[in-house]
């Protein structure tokens, strides 16, 4: 990147009961910081105003961050994300009807925008959406009549005279609760949820359908999309991703399996099967191959801050595109091309089903995207140059400079560089995240979330 | 394991320098476009069978996942039917319409992959095959022009294989009970407001449950009553 130095924070493991928890050691010897499944992070998302950061994780736990205000006594912590609140979103549960467990891994996280002194946030496991609002208490009232300071009921003759209950600060308490609970509309598995920019409605997808809420209302749901052939065994594509348009309340885009995009208008009918736009790259006859049709499957599609691109991830590249060009994208960038050699070991391990995501960043001009071993890469779209980048417990130290690492096929190799064969892919980074406005960003590597800044917005302090 | 012959040793492969490891899509090799060596596409096929396979035994199988796979596994079929289906030839043992080489050997190994292929399904599956199409295949490289009516439909996944399928590839989610996925007692208002020419039987109730399935469905309501959560949508 040509004018961004990369520091790390010293963020480290999701705090939660991890004393407790039956997990062996880390490699370091520290406990907690090994693979523990519950705590591997599932969802990352800031806020509208990058204030707040929320993870989700695979037992079902919301842990949200904020940003510390910059202080004068301490100039160099100004900027840091704390724990503010961790929860329990979502518990195991258990169909009774078909026998199936139904996972606590918490899905998607996506912020409504504040409209009060609450934050509220939608959180969604496989198969149920939750509202959560957070709320602070930093006053509690103090001189009841009826009550003494424990709370219990005084005895009335002591009670001589009547005062006026007087608010009087406390330490600072997050609370949270739920505030909606919309169950029972999906049949499939939950991939996505996007609220509109009306703010008062919201969609979720699975794999067949896509349904349209209304934030106040639980009990029922708007079906506007379903892909769900009436022959299940003429089922040959499913829903991937989905995702409301920035400015235009009416458009909404969704991606499939087979690598295609359609963007629906919902002025157009109360059923939009029909989109009102495909988007879809022709397949490349020179690199057609049994595993086409898995890599162009797209896992993760994000509008543009400006509304007028879209970006999505398959599993060898990220594409931009423009949302008047059906015909191709405009832009494609190659994430991992050195796998392409590896597809059929990558079917082998299932790794090449793993679903990646992507992410713009405030200005829309960089995108970001995980891969294997770790690494995560950014891409420069206006001096089309890119960088690979670690996220490990070295490049996470305060202030330490991220380096640039590469990945060699063969013949010369650098010291530094890492041979594709050593790649460890247990190690992925699938979710990543982009402060709104500044450049900080937020990486989930496994159970351990890793926060990122740039050295010009750090050495502005 | 299956795949081993595709897999290379890591000293060859830092010997080498910036080789793509896509031997399969060898412009060397002839159809390459379409018919990679069946060697590869053989292995291939006894992989996606088994993740098929594997992914249909879950109790909820992941969609994506599975519908990939079957994909994938038409795209093998598919690029191995030229192969097979060859002129019926008299006499054996090899096949004097094929010029190449290639062909003839992938029959060979063809035939030999689906030969142990049966007998993994059926030795999986505990079922007898009745029908052993490849039980008397001769020396390699003998015409499967006799056979073709089992091969050349390329039914690799049809009657030969009937415990897993009935009717080839289409027979595939008929393990899947979608009448359960589709009860009505659990649909979403939304379903109704929805119109559904497909389904016959209407979104009034759940028709299909009979009485037996009725008392079963009412002791478990009765007795996950406390556990139940919020009501679900009106009807």
């Amino acid at each position: 990147m040509p004018c961004v130095t990369w520091l790390g924070r010293d963020r480290g493991a999701a705090p939660g009961p991890l004393d407790e928890a039956p997990c062996s050691e880390g490699e370091l010897g520290v406990p907690g910081l090994a693979q523990c499944t519950a705590d591997i992070i599932s969802t990352v998302e800031f806020n509208h105003t990058g204030e707040l950061l929320a993870t989700g994780d695979k037992g079902g736990r919301v842990v949200i961050f904020q940003r510390e205000p910059e202080s004068k006594n301490a100039p160099h912590s100004q900027g840091e994300y704390d724990v503010y609140s961790t929860f329990q979103s979502h518990e195991p549960e258990f169909d009774y009807l078909k026998s199936l467990e139904i996972e606590e891994k918490i899905n998607k996280i996506k912020w409504l925008p504040q409209q009060n002194a609450a934050h509220s946030l939608l959180s969604t496991n496989d198969k149920t959406i939750k509202l959560w609002k957070i709320t602070e208490r930093d006053k509690r009232p103090e001189g009841y009549n009826l009550k003494d300071e424990e709370g219990k009921l005084k005895d009335l003759s002591t009670v001589t005279s009547l005062q006026v209950p007087v608010l009087k600060p406390m330490d600072l308490m997050v609370e949270v609760s739920p505030r909606r609970i919309f169950a029972n509309g999906h049949t499939y598995h939950i991939n996505s949820i996007s609220v509109n920019s009306d703010c008062e409605t919201y969609m979720s997808a699975d794999d067949l359908r896509i349904n349209l809420w209304h934030l106040a209302v639980t009990d029922r749901s708007f079906n506007i999309v379903d892909i769900k052939p009436a022959n299940m065994e003429d089922l040959t594509e499913v829903i991937t991703a989905s995702e409301f348009h920035p400015h235009h309340c009416n458009l909404f885009v969704y991606s499939s399996s087979k690598g295609s995009l359609r963007l629906c208008d919902m002025r157009a009918a109360a059923l939009c099967d029909r989109h009102s736009k495909l988007f879809e790259e022709p397949e490349d006859p020179s690199s057609r191959s049994f595993f086409s049709e898995i890599i162009s499957s797209v896992s993760d599609v994000k509008f543009s801050h400006s509304g007028r691109y879209m970006l999505t991830r398959d599993y060898l590249t990220v594409k931009v595109w423009d949302l008047n060009m059906e015909a191709r994208p405009i832009e494609t960038y190659q994430v991992h091309d050195y796998l392409r050699s590896k597809l059929c070991s990558l079917y082998e391990n299932d790794c090449i089903f793993d679903k990646f995501e992507c992410a713009w960043n405030g200005s829309d001009s960089v995108i970001m995207t995980g891969a294997y071993n770790n690494f995560f890469r950014m891409f420069d779209r206006n001096s089309k140059r890119d960088v690979t980048l670690e996220a490990s417990r070295e490049s996470s130290k305060p202030r330490a400079v991220l380096k640039p690492r590469r990945v060699c096929v063969g013949g010369k190799r650098r010291r530094d560089d890492v041979s594709v064969d050593s790649l460890d892919f247990t190690k992925k980074i699938l979710h990543t995240a982009w402060h709104p406005a500044e450049n900080i960003i937020a990486i989930a590597a496994t159970n351990n979330l890793y926060i990122f800044q740039d050295k010009v917005n750090s050495d502005m302090h | 394991m299956l795949s081993k012959g595709l897999k290379r040793k890591r000293e060859e492969e830092e010997k080498e320098a910036l080789e793509v490891d896509a031997w399969w899509l060898d412009p060397g090799l002839p159809a390459v476009t379409q018919a990679p060596p069946t060697l590869a596409s053989s292995s291939l096929f006894d992989l996606s069978v088994l993740k098929l396979h594997h992914s249909l035994r879950q109790s909820e199988p992941d969609l994506r996942h599975l519908v990939l796979v079957v994909n994938t596994l038409r795209r093998i079929q598919a690029s191995m039917a030229p192969a097979v289906t060859l002129p019926p030839v008299p006499s054996p043992p090899i096949v004097p319409n094929v010029a190449d080489n290639l062909l003839a050997s992938s029959d060979a190994t063809l035939s030999a992959s689906m030969a142990s292929l049966l007998e993994d399904l059926s030795h999986i599956e505990g079922l007898s095959q009745a029908p052993q199409p490849l039980a008397d295949e001769g020396p390699p490289g003998r015409p499967v022009g006799g056979t073709s009516p089992n091969l050349g439909a390329l039914d690799l996944l049809g009657p030969a294989t009937g415990c897993l399928l009935d009717d080839g590839l289409e027979g595939l989610f008929e393990d899947i009970d979608t009448s359960m996925y589709d009860s009505e007692l659990w649909v979403p208002a939304s379903e109704g407001l929805k119109p559904a020419p497909e389904d016959g039987p209407g979104k009034e109730g759940a028709p299909e449950l009979d009485e037996a399935e009725l008392d079963y469905l009412m002791d478990m309501l009765v007795g996950t009553q406390a556990l139940e959560r919020p009501p679900g949508p009106g009807r």
